[in-house]
């Protein structure tokens, strides 16, 4: 059983692939429905804009079996743009719709700070998260991005910058973090390796 | 909780070769850019650029070939540029697996180009590259130069940073033609002007020899990122030597335990 990693056209799926493949984990790309028979897990790497995200998914027919993935309870990791379409939409693509997991509508980071969001930062674990088990508090993680989920106390970790967003949301299976796991050096594969754990 | 301050090296090659120069001139060989790549993993950089200093159409293949052997050895965020000219040319260096790209001398001839990229993979993706000289006969005192700092374009830097920015690109990759190679240090009063006069993040290149440089162009001159190369290359000045020195300075930087 491999973990598929899900291909919509944009983003770039290679970085994802190697970083669980360093951990030992097999991974396929996921560009049909038919590639998530079996999957032992989904992982959407986002990189780009919410809607080329909703149109390529719809496009390839994935969007539909994903929803029906997460609903039977299938693991999901999300990555940064991955994080955003577990909510319900995004201001970044009004009309596109989230797999509405999570309650809220993501949104621009305030104006005032530098944006994109680009480099190293810290969170601010809220609840014992599962993703961030072993994990220092004080560890870096990268982040890249100009829209966020807003903080609602109930997700695993938080961080600043403008304002309070989502960092690490967790719901049964389903996990999201807003940074790049693959790009965050021996944190970020520790958070992959926690996921995995979270597998078996 | 704060934005750490990166430390990024780059390397020069000539699409397959790290090679190093002074003020872009007089290349000489500094290694394989993969085995390179491995160790600047392991060292704690940041970040890693790799850029095509030759940028000629018909190596197009071999410099790809850098970035995908490259980019296999990082758990780190890449940046790859040189030579890109279209947003079909950025595609193959992302797919290639960069994560981000550079423009330079494209952008200056096709402003437009920015805004193409940037609607095409977010402006995240999207770095402008500006190599300037110090040039009191230009408005803000430093002039931008294109072509691998060969030709003047007669553009103010500073100007320009913001025409990039609103144009589309997501950060400025900053480099003093007069400092590079030299290693008497960043040029701080080109990289404040442009910092304070632009809303995305800001790498100074180009003179980097000591810790104590890193500490000045972070505290002086408000950059978010400081690159080099040949210092780390050769060993001079390792990354966690500058990277504990600014921690003790009270600078934010990553140190993995």
């Amino acid at each position: 059983m491999s973990i598929a990693i899900l291909e919509y056209g944009a983003g770039n799926p290679a970085s994802v692939e190697r970083a669980f493949e360093r951990l030992g984990a097999a991974t396929r790309r996921a560009a049909t429905p038919q590639d998530l028979e079996g999957a032992r897990a989904i992982v959407l790497p986002g990189v780009g804009h919410f809607g080329a995200l909703a149109r390529g998914l719809a496009a390839s027919g994935l969007d539909a079996a994903v929803r029906a993935a997460l609903a039977q309870q299938v693991p999901f990791l999300g990555i940064c743009l991955g994080l955003q379409a577990l909510y319900e939409s995004s201001l970044e693509a009004p009309g596109e719709r989230g797999f509405g997991i999570f309650r809220g509508t993501v949104v621009p980071l305030p104006a005032g700070v530098k944006l994109p969001h680009m480099g190293w930062n810290q969170l601010r674990p809220l609840r014992g998260s599962r993703l961030l088990l072993g994990l220092s508090p004080e560890a870096y993680f990268y982040f890249a991005h100009s829209y966020a989920a807003n903080a609602s106390g109930s997700e695993a970790a938080a961080c600043v910058y403008g304002a309070e967003f989502a960092a690490v949301v967790e719901l049964g299976s389903i996990f999201g973090v807003q940074f790049h796991p693959e790009k965050s050096g021996a944190a970020g594969a520790q958070v992959l390796r926690n996921f995995l754990e979270c597998l078996s | 909780m704060t934005l750490a301050r990166r430390i990024i090296p780059c390397m020069d090659t000539d699409g397959k070769r790290v090679v190093k120069g002074v003020e872009f001139r007089g290349l000489r060989d500094a290694g394989d850019p993969a085995e390179l790549a491995a160790r600047y993993n392991h060292e704690g950089a940041d970040e890693l650029v790799v850029l095509d200093i030759a940028a000629s159409r018909d190596h197009r293949p071999t410099f790809l070939e850098t970035i995908r052997r490259v980019a296999a050895q990082l758990a780190l965020p890449l940046t790859a540029g040189g030579g890109i000219r279209s947003v079909a040319d950025a595609r193959a260096v992302l797919r290639a697996g960069a994560d981000k790209l550079t423009i330079n001398t494209a952008a200056v001839h096709r402003p437009e180009l920015l805004t193409e990229m940037a609607a095409e993979f977010g402006s995240q993706a999207v770095v402008l590259a500006i190599d300037a000289r110090a040039r009191p006969s230009v408005a803000g005192g430093w002039e931008v130069y294109v072509r691998g700092g060969h030709d003047a374009a007669g553009l103010d830097a500073v100007a320009w940073a913001q025409q990039g920015v609103a144009a589309g690109a997501g950060e400025i990759l900053l480099t003093s033609i007069d400092r590079d190679g030299t290693r008497s240090g960043f040029d701080c009063a080109l990289t404040r002007a442009v910092a304070a006069a632009v809303c995305v993040p800001v790498i100074a290149s180009g003179g980097a020899d000591t810790p104590a440089h890193f500490l000045e162009v972070f505290l002086t001159a408000a950059a978010d990122a400081a690159l080099a190369a040949g210092i780390f290359h050769d060993g001079s000045c390792s990354i966690q030597t500058v990277k504990r020195y600014l921690k003790e300075q009270g600078v934010p930087v990553r140190i993995e335990e």
